[in-house]
């Protein structure tokens, strides 16, 4: 089955990210694919490559990343709500005359239309939030 | 394009203290250009994002309330308001805002958007859906 991920939350305020991530990888390991892993709202915030948590807890964006790269996912951060939280690739940072950009390795940043794109071409989406 | 989808973008909380019921908004905008089978639900405070005389100026808040209205143009036309949220609440459907499209199948008349349901008939419309979308 092909599933659409959607996760609505940021990492460590709430469950949301750790769920999807698990539910992801469980996913894969069953032989699912994976049309695309959407961040939105704070979720958005799972994409920053600027997040240093204690070396004894779990780092959810190189998760994501290493995920992402172990299986050639599509990790998709919304635009418009990056822009908002301060979540910028180099392209957008230059665009908006910022001096750095933070999106983690793995992750690419777009529009909503993937989002609604992953709905229509996936057998299912779900969707992890609060 | 393969077959429409059914859509329900799901609308669970109040317009202003978070942001969820305004990006939610800014996802059934960029959706409507996709040419699904769309509908919109408000349950629980979700209800609040359609009441009519919003005011934000006091609380410096961007009021999108206007966007409701202008969405029977993107054929999005079909919000259902679960009735009893509502009265939990201490709402009725005319505490909402008039929220109207024009039926080009019937001369363009201006027909209401909002459909009120119960709890048992939301859960009915959840289950229908291809795609469901909770904010």
């Amino acid at each position: 089955m092909q599933l659409a991920i959607v996760v609505n939350e940021g990492p460590y305020t709430h469950q949301a990210s750790d769920t999807a991530y698990h539910f992801t990888k469980a996913a894969l390991e069953k032989g699912h694919g994976i049309t695309r892993v959407f961040f939105y709202h704070d979720g958005v915030n799972n994409g920053t490559r600027l997040t240093v948590p204690p070396q004894d807890d779990r780092n959810l964006q190189k998760l994501w990343s290493e995920l992402g790269e172990k299986h050639g996912l599509d990790l998709v951060v919304c635009i418009a709500a990056a822009q908002r939280r301060g979540i910028l690739d180099a392209d957008e940072a230059r665009r908006h005359g910022k001096d750095a950009s933070n999106l983690a390795p793995g992750f690419r940043i777009s529009g909503l239309g993937q989002l609604i794109e992953a709905g229509i071409e996936a057998d299912r989406l779900v969707v992890f939030g609060d | 394009m393969a077959q429409k989808k059914k859509f329900l973008y799901v609308n669970r909380k109040a317009p202003y203290g978070t942001i969820y019921a305004l990006e939610a908004l800014e996802v059934v905008l960029i959706g409507a250009a996709f040419e699904q089978d769309v509908s919109l639900a408000f349950l629980d405070d979700g209800v609040f994002q359609l009441m009519a005389g919003q005011d934000t100026a006091a609380a410096s808040m961007k009021n999108f309330s206007r966007t409701f209205k202008a969405l029977g143009d993107y054929d999005v036309r079909k919000f259902y308001v679960e009735r009893e949220s509502l009265a939990e609440r201490g709402l009725t459907v005319e505490d909402l805002m008039p929220i109207t499209y024009e039926d080009e199948a019937e001369d363009y008349a201006e027909k209401p958007s909002i459909i009120p349901v119960s709890r048992a008939e939301m859960a009915a419309l959840i289950a229908q859906q291809d795609v469901v979308l909770s904010f």
